[in-house]
């Protein structure tokens, strides 16, 4: 692991007392946390702790019943999820969720959307704004198919790829956002270690390259305990543990809660 | 979209270039002249039929956007074009009735009245959009159907079922009253309709849409509002069914409701299944490949009347079967349409005669 950029102690996302429930069921129970500026925080736990539903929180997508999220100050958890975008938030997906029909360079510009300025008269003729915005935007685009070694497949419709190379689209859909807060559920679920390993080399350059604090929900505990600068544990809805992922390892409730007490 | 062998992109222009080559733009500029040329060699009948087409592909461009690219499916099209098809009429009714200072009549013409009403259709259409955020799929079609009644009700019930007579336009003094000069009409806005179209499918509002409809999910959370974008779509949807409306409108010099009946809006939808919903060329496939078709079996059957007496009677409804058969064996048999056809026939040409 690399020294973590512009590490300050401040936190980018803050999220206080949050509780969220689905009709009978309490999805997340008086949830607090802090997201550091430049770190990558892994939020791990057993199968339904309510893991990607905290990340479906923090952008929007589901509204919690109690607490607050701010994000650089602001507070977000009452706004739609394209704004939160806005302010500087991407993510991925457990399931993949790619614009099918697009070609994976076209998925990426799409992904881009929020930078682009121009409007619907200017993209209706064409010349001038809209096409030097085209190429400019492009540019960006190609640099993450350059960083992600996508080049064999800029042109080939998404629908039609692979699962490791769909994962991999995604994620860069992400990163052209230019995001200050990465928001990753899974993303190594369903892969071989090579793939994996690719994967995991693929978040780091992201992370020391772009400066991008990451939140990741992740199973394999081999992957979190080498990539993470601190670890969240969740399980039935509440927080149980925080800490380095040495700390993680020797907690007691952390080893029960997965492993059960004697 | 691939290149002739050895033609590479070697910068983003080219590869932004919907015309690549020297050929493919020989081709399109041979096509534009031919086009010009038709009034000089063929009779007002043909001419009143690729009038149609044309009319009919620029409304196709706007349900091809909003239910091809955007994925909302909608019923009403063809109320839209009512819509513009009145708003042309009566405002040009209102510029030579009312009493206006001498100067004023010369501003409400054709050329006024046609983008507005346009402007209009696409008005209401944002406003029977709305329903789209909170529906989709069938529940969106019903609501659709419900805005065509709803505007073709307010139509019969405020302006009535008589006929509406439109002026003809002028021109640089010239009066434009007949196919062979209307004709030009509707070549030039076609042409820059469908240039139109393409651009906004291929730049931002194009992939937003695309993004909706494939997921809109992802779309929002990737910063794409669906409020605006959709709403947008059904904007630029009703734009051009109004300005397609209104330009048939002018053509045939008379309206009554029963021009915009509900059978359109189904039509409309199967032409764009036809030709190849998502795809810029699909309009222009499915309106010819339809229009002549149907055109040509109305041609046979007034023929065959001579020998067979009563034939027409039989026959009344043979139009409606045969497109419905049409649309039928399109959606079993090349469910994306004669455009992706096109892409394989030019795949193949390519390569020709290898297979890869």
């Amino acid at each position: 692991m690399g020294t973590a950029p512009a590490s300050k102690d401040v936190a980018i996302l803050e999220i206080a007392n949050l509780s969220l429930s689905f009709g009978g069921v309490q999805a997340l129970m008086d949830i607090s946390l802090e997201v550091k500026q430049g770190e990558v925080l892994a939020i791990i736990g057993p199968n339904g702790a309510g893991k990607t539903s905290l990340l479906n929180c923090m952008n929007g997508f589901y509204r919690a019943q109690q607490g607050d999220i701010s994000f650089q100050g602001k507070g977000i958890s009452k706004m739609p999820s394209h704004k939160i975008a806005e302010l500087g938030i991407a993510r991925t997906f457990q399931q993949i969720e790619l614009y099918t029909h697009l070609s994976a360079q076209d998925n990426l510009m799409a992904g881009r959307h929020i930078h682009f300025k121009s409007g619907m008269l200017d993209g209706a003729l064409y010349f001038g704004k809209a096409h030097r915005e085209e190429i400019e935007h492009r540019k960006a685009v190609e640099n993450i198919i350059d960083l992600f070694d996508m080049e064999a497949i800029r042109k080939k419709v998404v629908g039609f790829l692979p699962y490791g190379q769909r994962k991999l689209v995604e994620l860069g859909r992400a990163v052209v956002m230019e995001p200050k807060l990465l928001l990753l559920d899974e993303p190594m679920a369903g892969m071989n270690v090579e793939e994996k390993e690719d994967m995991a080399r693929f978040i780091l350059d992201i992370w020391e390259l772009k400066g991008t604090t990451i939140v990741l929900i992740e199973h394999d505990m081999g992957v979190v305990m080498d990539i993470a600068d601190r670890i969240v544990v969740l399980d039935f809805g509440r927080k149980i543990a925080e800490g380095t992922p040495q700390e993680i390892q020797t907690n007691p409730a952390v080893i029960s809660a997965y492993l059960g007490q004697e | 979209m691939h290149n002739p062998c050895g033609v590479f992109n070697e910068t983003y222009e080219q590869d932004l270039a919907i015309f690549r080559t020297k050929t493919q733009w020989g081709l399109l500029i041979g096509a534009i002249i031919i086009a010009f040329t038709f009034p000089l060699f063929l009779n007002s009948y043909i001419l009143g039929v690729l009038i149609q087409i044309f009319a009919t592909i620029i409304i196709l461009h706007g349900l091809n956007i909003l239910t091809g690219y955007c994925g909302q499916i909608s019923l009403a099209q063809a109320a839209f074009a009512a819509v513009g098809g009145y708003t042309s009429a009566l405002l040009s009714e209102w510029a030579l009735g009312a009493a206006l200072p001498e100067w004023f009549p010369g501003i409400f013409n054709f050329w006024i009245t046609v983008p507005i009403a346009g402007l209009t259709a696409g008005a209401i259409g944002v406003l029977f959009g709305i329903p789209a955020l909170r529906l989709r799929g069938f529940y969106l079609v019903m609501a659709t159907l419900a805005a065509h009644f709803i505007i073709i009700y307010i139509i019969v019930h405020t302006i009535g079922t008589q006929a509406q007579t439109l002026p003809a336009p002028h021109l640089f003094g010239l009066l434009l009253n007949n196919s062979q000069s209307y004709y030009y009409v509707v070549l030039v806005a076609l042409i820059a309709l469908s240039y139109v179209a393409k651009n906004l499918v291929r730049t931002r509002f194009g992939r937003a849409w695309i993004a909706i409809r494939d997921n809109d999910l992802a779309a929002e959370v990737m910063g794409i509002s669906l409020f605006r974008y959709k709403l947008s779509a059904f904007f630029i949807g009703c734009l051009f069914a109004g300005l397609g409306g209104a330009l048939w409108a002018h053509y045939t010099r008379s309206i009554t409701p029963e021009y915009y009946h509900l059978t359109y809006g189904l039509w409309y939808l199967g032409y764009i299944i036809v030709g190849g919903m998502g795809s810029a060329l699909g309009p222009f496939f499915g309106a010819s490949f339809l229009i002549i078709l149907t055109q040509g079996l109305a041609e046979v059957i007034s023929a065959l009347s001579g020998t067979f007496y009563g034939i027409e009677s039989y026959l009344s409804a043979a139009r409606e079967v045969l497109f419905g058969l049409v649309v039928v064996l399109f959606m079993i048999l090349e469910p994306r349409g004669i455009a992706h056809r096109w892409n394989l026939f030019k795949a193949y040409y390519r390569l020709f005669p290898y297979a890869h």
